[in-house]
C-alpha cells in the first residue's frame, strides 16, 4: 500500500467514497463487512421502513385533516407555545445523546452515564409536554373518537410518542448494560443503533413540528 | 369484566358440525405426533438442533415445511368452496353463508400470507447465504425471531377453526364491512393479529436478507457476479422493507377504529373507507411481486441448470427485476379502477400496470433463449419451469387485458379476476417454489427426490390447473362474480362443475407429491447424492456439500467469474486435491429467543383477540424480558477448532472426489 493510499485508507476506512471493484470489505469485491457495519446498516434499513410506517401515518393524517365533523379544527387547539417547548426538549435531548456517543468514544463511563441520564430526562419532559396537551383535549371532550381529524391526529403524534417511550426503556436497559457490561464491542454496535435510533426520532419530530402544528396553525 | 375477556364456551362452534368435527381431528394429529414426539426421545434433539437452530439452512426448512403444511390447509378450503359451488345449484349446498364467507377469507390470507410467503422466504433463507459464499445471513437470531412469528401467525389463524370464527371479509378485510358496527365477532380480530404478528417477521426478514445481499458476500462476489436468484431475493426483500410497514401501519389503523372508536375509514364522523383501499393495495401489489420474483429466480437457475447453459441476458435480467421492483409500486390502482378517481387517473394506472409486463417479458425471451441451442434435461425442475413457461404467458395476457380500465369496469370482481391472479399465482408462484423444492432439496437432506413421482405430481398438477381455472375466465364473462355461496343461473353450472372435476386431479397431484416424499425417504440410499451437485449446477451452493456442514464453507471461496462453479468445475479433481489453510471458524450459537418470543407473541395475540388484557400485558413483559436476557448474553459465537473443519472438510472433499473419479467417462 502506498502512502498516499495508507493516509485515504485512514480518512476513509470503510470506502465510502469507492464503488465497483473496490476492495474494502462490506464493498465490490472485498468481502463480508465488519460486524459493526453489518449491524449499522441493518439498522438503517429497519429505520427507513420505519419511515415508511410514519409517511403512511402522515398521509392518512393530511387525508383526514380536514374532516373535523363539526368538532375543532386544527386551527383551534394547537399551542405553538407548547410545541416549541416540546421540540426544544427533544432537540436538546438529542444533543446530549450525540454527547454521550462521544464520551463512548473516549471510553468515560461517568460522561457517557451522565448524558444518557440528562437525554433520558429531556426526553421525559417532551413525554410529560405531550401527555397534557393529549389530556387537556380529552377534558374538553375532543378526543380521538371525536372527529377523523382527530383521529389522523392522535394517531400519528401518538405513534411518535410511543416511539420515545420505547426508546426510553432501550435507554434505560442501555445504561443498564454499559454499566454492567462496560464498552464492550457488542455493547457498543447496540448503543449505535441507539443513537441512530433517538436522532431518527427528532427527524419524524421535525416533520411533524412543520407539517401538522405550523401548517395546521395556518389552516 | 370477566377474567377471560370475551372467551366463553360460546366461542366453541358446538353447533356447526364441519369445523368443529375438522377442528378436532387437528387437534387429534397434532396430539398424536406431539406423544410420538415425546415417546420417541425426539424432544430434545428438535430443541437443540431445529427449534433454537439459528442456522439459515434448518430455518429454511422449517419455513418450507410451514408452507407446504399451510398450503395443504389452504387447499383443502378450496376443496370446500368447489364443492359447496358444484352442489349449491338452486340449493343452500351443505355450507352456511356464514361459514363459506370464512373459508374464502382463510383460503386467500393462508395461502398468499402462510402458504406461499414461508414457501418463498424458506428457499431464500436455505439458498442465498450458499450462493453468496458466506456462513449465515447477517442476522442469524433475528432470522429465527421472523420464523417464529410467522408460526405465531399461521397458530393463531388456524386456531380459529376451533376457537371463535375467522374473518368474513375476504382476504383483505375491507372497510366499512371490517368495521365493528358491521363485523362484531372476533374474526377481523383474528385476521388482524394473526397477520400483524406475522408482518412483523416478514418485515424483521427483509431487513436481514437485503443486508445479508449488500453486506457480506463472499470476497470477489461483486454485484454483477452473484447468481441471479439472489438478485431476485433482495429485489423482493426491498419491496418487503419498502411495503411491509405499509401493511403494519393500515392494519393498525383499522384496529384502532375496531379496539377504540377511531374514524380512520368508518362511514361516520369524516372517515374514509377509500383510504383503506388505497392503502392496503400499496401493499397488496408490491406483495405479488415480493412473491412472483424469487420464483423468477429460481426458474432462472433452474432453466440454466438445465440447458447446460448460461442464462441467457444476464444483466438484463438484472435490470427487468430491478424495473420490476420499482415500477411495482405505480400499479396499486388497478385493483380499483371502479372507484371513480377519473379516466385520467385510471388511464395513468392502466398504462403503468402494461408497462410493468415488459419487464416480465424481457425475462420471458430470456429464458426461452437460455433454452434455445442448450442440451435440455427434461428433470421435474425443468418439467415445472416449462410448464410455467407456457401458463405464466396467458395468466399474463390476461392481466393486461384487466389492466385495460373500461374492460375492468365490466370484469371488476368477477370470477374472471379470480382466474386471472389464480393462473398467475399457481403457474408462477406454486410452480416456481416446486421447481425449486426439487432442485434444492438434494442439497438440503443429501438426497434426490424420486423422478417417477415427481414428474406425476408436475403431469397432475398441470392438468389440473388448466380444468379448474379456464372455465373461471368462462364464467367470469358470462358474469358469475367471485364468492357466491349459492346461484340460480343454469348456465354456469356445467363450468362450474368441470372446475370441480379439475379440483380431482389436483387432489391426485398432492397425492403424487406425498408419495414422492414417501418414496424418495424409503429409497435414500440409492438416490443419495455424494458429489453435492447432483444436477451439474451453475452456482456456489452446488461445490459444498450435500447437506452442507454447519459453517456451510471451510474457507469463504473467492470468486472469480459470474459462473463460479463451472469455472472450478473444470479443474474439479486438480482443485480439489490441493488443500487450502484451515483456520477456526466462528458460528453463532443456538438461541431459544426467537421460539420464546413467538410463545409470548402468541399469548399476547390471543389475548387481545378476545380482550384479555392481564395477559396481554403479561405477554409484553416476558417479550421485553427475553429481549433483555438476550441483551445480556455474553458469548454470543462459539468457535469450530481449524482441525474439526479440516476434518469435515477432508470427508467432504474425498468423497466427492471419489464420486467424480467414479462416474468420470473411461
Amino acid at each position: 500500500m502506498s502512502s498516499a493510499e495508507a493516509t485515504l485508507a485512514a480518512r476513509d476506512p470503510y470506502h465510502i467514497g469507492h464503488a465497483g471493484e473496490s476492495r474494502a470489505r462490506g464493498y465490490g469485491a472485498g468481502g463480508p463487512a465488519s460486524k459493526r457495519i453489518v449491524v449499522g446498516y441493518g439498522f438503517w434499513l429497519f429505520l427507513l421502513s420505519d419511515i415508511v410506517l410514519f409517511s403512511c401515518l402522515f398521509a392518512s393524517y393530511a387525508v383526514l385533516a380536514g374532516a373535523t365533523a363539526g368538532g375543532p379544527s386544527s386551527r383551534q387547539i394547537f399551542d405553538l407555545h407548547r410545541v416549541a417547548l416540546e421540540t426544544g426538549c427533544l432537540l436538546l435531548s438529542s444533543f446530549f445523546c450525540g454527547t454521550a456517543s462521544i464520551a463512548v468514544a473516549r471510553r468515560s463511563r461517568l460522561w457517557t452515564q451522565a448524558a444518557l441520564v440528562v437525554t433520558g430526562l429531556l426526553g421525559l419532559a417532551f413525554l410529560s409536554l405531550e401527555i397534557t396537551e393529549f389530556a387537556s383535549l380529552f377534558a374538553k371532550g375532543d378526543g380521538p373518537t371525536r372527529s377523523a381529524f382527530l383521529t389522523g391526529f392522535f394517531t400519528l403524534v401518538g405513534c411518535h410518542g410511543l416511539h420515545v417511550s420505547v426508546g426510553l426503556l432501550w435507554l434505560g436497559t442501555m445504561m443498564a448494560q454499559l454499566y454492567a457490561k462496560g464498552f464492550r464491542a457488542d455493547i457498543r454496535r447496540r448503543f449505535l443503533c441507539f443513537t441512530m435510533f433517538w436522532h431518527f426520532l427528532d427527524i419524524i419530530w421535525v416533520a411533524i413540528f412543520s407539517l401538522v402544528y405550523l401548517v395546521g396553525t395556518k389552516l | 369484566m370477566s377474567l377471560l375477556g370475551k372467551l366463553s364456551w360460546d366461542a366453541i362452534p358446538f353447533d356447526q358440525p364441519i369445523p368443529l368435527a375438522a377442528g378436532l381431528l387437528v387437534i387429534v394429529c397434532v396430539a398424536a405426533v406431539l406423544v410420538w414426539i415425546v415417546v420417541k426421545g425426539y424432544v430434545p434433539y428438535l430443541w437443540k438442533e431445529w427449534i433454537t437452530s439459528v442456522d439459515h439452512k434448518r430455518i429454511g426448512v422449517m419455513y418450507c415445511a410451514l408452507g407446504l403444511l399451510m398450503l395443504l390447509r389452504g387447499f383443502v378450503d378450496a376443496i370446500m368452496m368447489r364443492s359447496q359451488q358444484a352442489l349449491a345449484f338452486d340449493a343452500p349446498g351443505y355450507l352456511p353463508p356464514e361459514h363459506y364467507d370464512q373459508i374464502f377469507s382463510a383460503h386467500g390470507t393462508i395461502m398468499i400470507l402462510f402458504g406461499a410467503m414461508p414457501l418463498v422466504i424458506g428457499l431464500m433463507n436455505f439458498v442465498v447465504p450458499l450462493q453468496l459464499g458466506v456462513r449465515d445471513v447477517a442476522f442469524p437470531t433475528l432470522n429465527s425471531v421472523s420464523f417464529w412469528l410467522t408460526a405465531t401467525g399461521a397458530l393463531l389463524v388456524n386456531l380459529s377453526l376451533v376457537i371463535g370464527e375467522f374473518a368474513r371479509t375476504g382476504w383483505l378485510p375491507f372497510p366499512p364491512l371490517s368495521e365493528l358496527r358491521y363485523s362484531p365477532g372476533v374474526g377481523v380480530d383474528y385476521y388482524l393479529w394473526a397477520v400483524q404478528i406475522s408482518g412483523v417477521g416478514t418485515l424483521l426478514t427483509g431487513i436481514n436478507f437485503v443486508t445479508t445481499i449488500l453486506k457480506t458476500r463472499a470476497p470477489g462476489m461483486t454485484y454483477l457476479r452473484m447468481p441471479i436468484f439472489c438478485w431476485t431475493a433482495l429485489a423482493s426483500c426491498l419491496l418487503i422493507i419498502a411495503a411491509f410497514p405499509v401493511l403494519t401501519a393500515t392494519l393498525a389503523m383499522l384496529t384502532l377504529d375496531r379496539y377504540l372508536g377511531f374514524h380512520f375509514f368508518t362511514n361516520e364522523a369524516g372517515g374514509n373507507a377509500m383510504m383503506f383501499t388505497n392503502l392496503i393495495w400499496a401493499w397488496g401489489h408490491p406483495e405479488v411481486y415480493i412473491l412472483i420474483l424469487p420464483c423468477f429466480g429460481i426458474f432462472s437457475e433452474v432453466i440454466s441448470t438445465f440447458s447446460a447453459k448460461p442464462l441467457f441476458g444476464y444483466r438484463s435480467m438484472v435490470i427487468a427485476t430491478l424495473f420490476i421492483c420499482l415500477v411495482s409500486f405505480c400499479v396499486w390502482l388497478h385493483h380499483f379502477f371502479t372507484m371513480g378517481a377519473g379516466g385520467d387517473v385510471n388511464a395513468a394506472f392502466g398504462i403503468a400496470t402494461s408497462i410493468i409486463a415488459v419487464g416480465t417479458g424481457v425475462k420471458m425471451y430470456n429464458w426461452m433463449f437460455t433454452m434455445y441451442g442448450g442440451r435440455i434435461r427434461f428433470a421435474t425442475p425443468m418439467l415445472w419451469s416449462m410448464g410455467f413457461l407456457i401458463t405464466f404467458i396467458t395468466g399474463g395476457m390476461t392481466g393486461v387485458l384487466l389492466a385495460v380500465p373500461p374492460a375492468d369496469f365490466l370484469l371488476h370482481n368477477s370470477m374472471f379476476l379470480v382466474a386471472h391472479f389464480h393462473h398467475v399465482i399457481v403457474s408462477g408462484v406454486v410452480f416456481g417454489v416446486f421447481a425449486g423444492i426439487v432442485y434444492w432439496f438434494p442439497k438440503a437432506f443429501g438426497f434426490r427426490l424420486h423422478e417417477g413421482w415427481g414428474k406425476a405430481t408436475f403431469w397432475f398438477a398441470l392438468a389440473g390447473f388448466y380444468v379448474t381455472f379456464v372455465p373461471f375466465y368462462v364464467l367470469g364473462l358470462l358474469g358469475m362474480t367471485r364468492r357466491l355461496q349459492h346461484y340460480t343461473v343454469p348456465e354456469w353450472r356445467p363450468w362450474i362443475l368441470i372446475s370441480a372435476f379439475g379440483i380431482l386431479i389436483l387432489i391426485v397431484s398432492i397425492l403424487c407429491q406425498v408419495m414422492q416424499l414417501v418414496v424418495s425417504i424409503k429409497h435414500r440410499n440409492e438416490l443419495r447424492d455424494e458429489t453435492g451437485d447432483p444436477w451439474v449446477g451453475r452456482s456456489l451452493e452446488w461445490t459444498t456439500p450435500s447437506p452442507p456442514p454447519v459453517f456451510n464453507f471451510a474457507v469463504l471461496p473467492d470468486v472469480e467469474n459470474t459462473e463460479v462453479y463451472v469455472d472450478v468445475k473444470q479443474r474439479a479433481l486438480a482443485e480439489f486435491a490441493r488443500e487450502p489453510h484451515y483456520e477456526p471458524v466462528e458460528m453463532p450459537r443456538n438461541s431459544p429467543t426467537g421460539f420464546v418470543c413467538a410463545f409470548f407473541a402468541t399469548f399476547v395475540g390471543f389475548a387481545l383477540i378476545w380482550h384479555i388484557w392481564w395477559l396481554m400485558i403479561a405477554g409484553l413483559v416476558g417479550a421485553y424480558a427475553t429481549f433483555v436476557v438476550f441483551a445480556w448474553r455474553d458469548v454470543p459465537d462459539y468457535v469450530i477448532p481449524a482441525e474439526e473443519v479440516a476434518r469435515i472438510d477432508r470427508a467432504a472433499r474425498a468423497a466427492r472426489q471419489g464420486a467424480l473419479a467414479s462416474a468420470a467417462p473411461p
